[in-house]
């Protein structure tokens, strides 16, 4: 079951709107098919990051994978946890496993992006 | 133009049950192959710790009998396979008549006049074809044994006290680089002290009809033990801290055992002509542009598969593999640098997504188990 309060990317990013910001992570399904997480590289606070634009990587022990910004906006806060403990990736994607805090530039980007149904149904096809 | 299609990948004899255990499947060098069971991490450090228990079903096993069987393979190969005593193995080389590889292997000693070559799986047909053509005119005939044999692999500390009570012949009494026959849970086996780990352990080729019985009581046996499945993620992981190439990374048929660092196997000093001897001998003379290091990255990031490697900010060196070690906590890499960079402690750097990060080159091996 993926949080029916997130917004999904088919690229497997989630957003939780906060006010005018929005947390920004991998889901589940994301962290499960990477495998385990072992470095994560994200960009620095006050970056300007554009929809759609990749934003960091997450390598797990095999691969190494591009991550998608799923709004536009500046990013006011990253998961220094992630330096020393990638694993919060795997073990709470939703919580402790967050990415970045993003200044939304345009609050309707996020009604452009997929509920929980759809993704749910996105991946059950996968 | 029409691509023919490639063939359907050969399921290995062990399918049902790396997908009863929830293994991945990929498809690897033609084969059905269990990547990862619960996870890389886990299965590594289960290696390390406890014990691993593989299926290398996929491997190439070429068996060469006749009165020149030792002969014709010293002519085929790099090493000295007449040197070896009954029962004791070696790791080889096949070259190309340039030095070129074509394949690393282990080279069994059976009998008198019988010989096992182990090929990596990818290259079992190109090694059979060479070995048949090298043969030639020699009393030796070889028999590829691939499909017919399963093999099981059981690595780690506690591989000899799982392997023990299930087998007819004590395995302590196998030398490392040894091989033995006898049986295993009741099945007649070849059991040799060899790996692919940086651990002790040993290989069990069976019949592949039989090698099912093999892996269920080797897997039952393990379990108080902490035995756990480990497939091919976490066993390039393994092999990458213990310093091993893998053929497709580190060798290939453009390199030559020198550049590899593998010189020590080449054995200029046997008798007689052998494949690439003449290219080979001008190598171990003139020396080489390039040397297989092994590098710590000394700032955040993994160096991969492909990343240049900077000497003075330019590329001048390629990473071979890279991984994040999981029993050092290291991000750690195999690369071709130029000879000068080849010393211990020199400092060059790893191109990852045009960040220069920077890497000390290290001895071999990154992980030695404690003794």
């Amino acid at each position: 079951m993926v949080p029916a309060d997130l917004r999904f990317t088919k690229e497997h990013e989630w957003v939780r709107v906060e006010g005018d910001e929005a947390v920004v992570g991998i889901t589940e399904f994301a962290a499960h098919q990477l495998g385990d997480v072992v470095f994560v590289e994200l960009p620095a606070v006050g970056r300007t990051l554009a929809q759609h634009a990749t934003f960091g990587v997450v390598e797990s022990v095999k691969a190494v994978s591009d991550l998608f910004a799923p709004v536009s906006g500046d990013v006011v806060a990253a998961n220094d946890a992630l330096g020393g403990q990638p694993e919060l990736v795997n073990s709470d994607p939703y919580g402790e496993g967050w990415m970045l805090r993003v200044k939304l530039a345009d609050a309707a980007q996020v009604d452009g992006l997929l509920d929980a149904a759809a993704y749910e149904q996105l991946t059950a096809e996968a | 133009m029409t691509d023919s299609p490639a063939p359907a990948p050969q399921p290995t004899p062990l399918l049902d049950r790396h997908e009863a255990l929830g293994a991945k499947i990929v498809d690897f060098a033609g084969w059905l192959m269990p990547i990862q069971y619960a996870g890389i991490l886990e299965e590594h450090r289960a290696t390390r710790s406890a014990a691993g228990l593989f299926d290398l079903s996929h491997m190439g096993e070429l068996v060469v009998e006749g009165p020149e069987a030792g002969a014709a393979l010293a002519a085929a190969l790099v090493t000295d396979p007449p040197s070896l005593a009954l029962g004791r193995a070696h790791y080889s080389m096949i070259c190309g008549e340039d030095g070129g590889l074509l394949d690393d292997l282990i080279v069994y000693r059976l009998g008198p006049d019988r010989f096992m070559v182990v090929a990596n799986a990818s290259n079992a047909r190109t090694v059979s074809d060479a070995l048949v053509h090298r043969l030639d005119g020699f009393k030796a005939v070889l028999d590829d044994r691939s499909l017919a044999t399963g093999l099981v692999a059981v690595q780690g500390p506690r591989s000899m006290a799982i392997l023990r009570p299930l087998a007819d012949i004590d395995p302590a009494a196998i030398h490392y680089y040894g091989i033995a026959e006898g049986s295993v849970a009741g099945v007649p086996a070849m059991v040799a002290r060899t790996g692919y780990t940086g651990e002790d352990g040993f290989e069990v080729f069976v019949d592949v009809a039989r090698v099912h019985e093999v892996w269920d009581a080797l897997y039952a046996a393990g379990q108080p033990h902490g035995l756990v499945a480990v497939g091919l993620g976490a066993r390039d992981t393994l092999r990458l801290e213990a310093g091993m190439p893998l053929y497709g990374n580190e060798l290939d048929r453009a390199t030559n055992p020198y550049e590899a660092s593998l010189g020590r196997v080449v054995k200029l000093g046997k008798p007689g002509p052998f494949v690439g001897r003449e290219a080979l001998e001008q190598v171990a003379r003139d020396g080489t542009a390039r040397r297989l290091v092994g590098l710590v990255l000394r700032d955040r990031g993994i160096a991969r598969h492909g990343y240049p490697v900077l000497v003075d900010g330019v590329a001048a060196g390629t990473v071979t593999s890279g991984t994040m070690s999981p029993t050092l906590g290291k991000a750690i890499a195999m690369a071709y640098v130029p000879t000068p960079q080849a010393e211990i402690g020199t400092m060059v750097a790893v191109e990852i997504r045009g960040a220069s990060v920077p890497a000390e080159v290290v001895p071999l091996p990154f992980y030695k188990r404690p003794s």
